[in-house]
């Protein structure tokens, strides 16, 4: 029954519509303060594009929504469940997390096809049948369906990270994180990766992207989040950021990369 | 911008069709000689000195091994000529080489523990044969019950029991070899995981065991295992005199092994994990399913090397009192009556091709494993 794969997921009633939520978050790496003070609350559905300049802390703030990265003090709820040590709480959050990076991070021995039906089958216990079923269906949807028995290192970084997105999808998670995943392509592959990630968000997928691409930003953010020294300084609709940020920081950024 | 290569503009309309390749052009079989053998004096002087060693040397072994050896008659034909290689006394001394002492009318249950132990392990190797997860479930649980009953015997069975005293020879060797590697890569592959673990019992007991046993020669892991173990261990649980060496030499390579599997380890980009966490991988699932898999490929060929060795080792059992197949060669080789000119030459050829077969063919397995675990990586 290949059409069940295509129903968003139902949400329980009583159930959070807060996303993400960030509660003074701090992180240091050593002794240097990454992230300060971070307060942010990502409402279901809502599409945030976060940027800065490097060094900002954004990669950072995303990694420890997903614990990639553990944050020292302040609170992480994600899908109304916090973000803490206890491992399988961990995996619990992570399975309904999905992440792309900036290098794909494809599992190299395995098979486009194989990569995507990893997690299902031995996260969701789901059958091979069906798990193979469902990664076909992704890989048809981000438009690389024939490329599912090749494996990653014939494919070029724009199909590389269309299939990384296929196999986030795959794990059907209620958030996307998006680490500059445009950073690495070569220009004429940006556009084709984007494309899938309008698509995505079109459908009504909660998305915090780090990225770049201010022209993306305009077109589907809901939301710009920008960050300087491990700080949030603004966060606006994009027609307000780009327009007229109040801030200096943000201005100046702006001018640096809209030339 | 007066440029002249600017003017007229070069400008390219039609897409240019892709052209066949021109015809392979093969140098002369002269062309090539010249080119790789003798393109200088100095690489033609060096050409014609290695040829000459390599017919010199090839032509000694030769006509020893084969020209001037005596193939057939008994010790007078050996006596006889001091030229040769004596093959008759190979030939007279082959089942004690493979089985040492073991009773002659019980012998078959070695050749039977070997012919089920080489079915499996062609059948595990092979690597397009069906059912592969039978042939190691087979392997490694049912042969070695089986295995220690054929060998060792159970009364019960009518199989009478066969002391370890007697075992020798190259079912010694195999023996050996077999359990080493069997036990070691597991082992190793714990110690490394263990090393690189986050919790400080486990990697200070692992770094400890590790750095301990690579610290202190075979022969001594041999003896303690030998001599002070049952000095440790109450009379009835001290393992059989032929127990104590195997556990040694599978304790000391699983060692070896885990810093090889340390190294793969290393390999392995940061962003692998992360995609696997990201995923709610559980730790065991990333190791099992992403993590090695990857890491074993990229040291097959240490991976190898240490079976080599260990192979290799496997002769300074002998040190401990264990007729091994070097050893029972030795024997064999003073036997006083066999004792003519080649004796000892003999003897010492057949070991050294023995054990060379049995390495070369783990060396050519292990680059057909390379060849295949490539695919596709080449990004």
């Amino acid at each position: 029954m290949p059409q069940a794969v295509y129903t968003p997921r139902r949400e329980a009633p009583g159930e959070s519509v807060v996303a993400v939520e960030l509660r003074d978050v701090n992180k240091w790496f050593g002794s240097f303060h990454a992230l300060k003070n971070i307060k942010l609350s990502v409402p279901r559905g809502q599409r945030v594009v976060i940027c800065g300049p490097s060094g900002s802390g954004k990669s950072t703030m995303i990694r420890c929504i997903n614990h990639l990265e553990e944050h020292q003090s302040g609170e992480i709820i994600v899908n109304g469940k916090p973000v803490a040590q206890d491992l399988r709480r961990i995996d619990e959050v992570r399975s309904n997390v999905g992440m792309v990076f900036q290098h794909f991070n494809l599992f190299p021995h395995l098979t486009v096809l194989e990569n995507c039906m990893l997690a299902p089958v031995w996260v969701r216990k789901m059958p091979r049948m069906a798990a193979e079923q469902l990664a076909r269906h992704y890989l048809d949807r981000v438009k690389i369906a024939e490329k599912a028995t090749n494996y990653p290192g014939q494919l070029s970084g724009g199909q590389q990270q269309r299939a990384a997105i296929a196999r986030a999808l795959c794990m059907n998670p209620r958030v996307m994180l998006f680490d500059e995943p445009t950073s690495a392509l070569d220009p004429e592959m940006v556009k084709e990766v984007l494309d899938t990630m309008v698509s995505l968000a079109s459908e009504g997928m909660t998305m915090l992207c780090v990225t770049h691409e201010m022209g993306f930003a305009r077109e589907i953010a809901d939301r710009v989040v920008f960050m300087d020294h491990g700080e949030i300084v603004e966060a606006n609709t994009p027609h307000e950021f780009f327009a007229n940020s109040r801030s200096e920081r943000a201005r100046q950024f702006l001018a640096q990369i809209l030339k | 911008m007066t440029d002249q290569s600017l003017r007229p503009p070069i400008v390219n309309l039609a897409l240019m069709p892709a052209m066949a390749p021109p015809a392979d052009v093969r140098p002369s079989p002269l062309t090539w000689i010249k080119r790789n053998l003798f393109s200088t004096p100095f690489s033609g002087a060096l050409t014609i000195c290695f040829v000459l060693l390599a017919v010199w040397l090839l032509h000694q072994v030769l006509s020893f091994a084969i020209l001037n050896a005596v193939w057939s008659g008994g010790r007078e034909a050996c006596r006889a000529n001091p030229e040769g290689a004596c093959w008759p006394f190979i030939a007279q001394k082959f089942d004690y080489l493979r089985y040492g002492a073991y009773p002659i009318s019980e012998r078959w249950r070695v050749d039977l523990t070997q012919a089920i132990g080489a079915i499996l392990i062609a059948w595990l190797l092979w690597t397009k044969a069906p059912r592969r997860k039978l042939a190691a479930m087979l392997f490694f649980v049912f042969y070695p019950v089986a295995a220690f009953v054929l060998l060792r015997g159970v009364a019960l069975l009518h199989l009478p029991v066969i002391d370890t005293m007697l075992w020798g020879g190259l079912l010694i060797t195999l023996l050996m070899s077999i359990v080493g590697i069997v036990f070691s890569l597991p082992i190793g592959i714990l110690l490394a995981l263990g090393r690189r673990s986050d919790l400080p019992i486990v990697k200070a007991v692992c770094l400890t065991f590790i750095e301990v046993v690579r610290g202190v020669p075979f022969i001594t892991v041999l003896f303690m295992a030998n001599f002070m173990m049952p000095l440790f261990v109450p009379d009835y649980l001290t393992p059989d005199r032929l127990l104590r060496p195997l556990i040694a030499i599978a304790l000391f390579s699983s060692a070896y092994m885990a810093e090889v599997v340390r190294a793969g380890l290393q390999a392995i980009p940061k962003g692998q994990y992360e995609a696997a966490k990201a995923l709610g991988i559980s730790y065991f699932d990333m190791m099992r399913l992403i993590v090695l898999p990857q890491a074993l490929t990229i040291v097959i060929p240490s991976i190898v090397s240490t079976f080599i060795g260990l192979f290799k080792d496997t002769t300074l059992v002998a040190i401990v009192g264990i007729a091994d197949f070097l050893k029972a060669v030795e024997t064999a080789r003073v036997d006083p009556s066999w004792a003519g000119p080649t004796i000892s030459s003999t003897g010492y050829l057949f070991a050294g091709l023995v054990y060379w077969g049995f390495c070369f063919g783990m060396s050519r397995y292990s680059q057909s494993m390379e060849r295949q675990l490539a695919r596709g990586h080449k990004s």
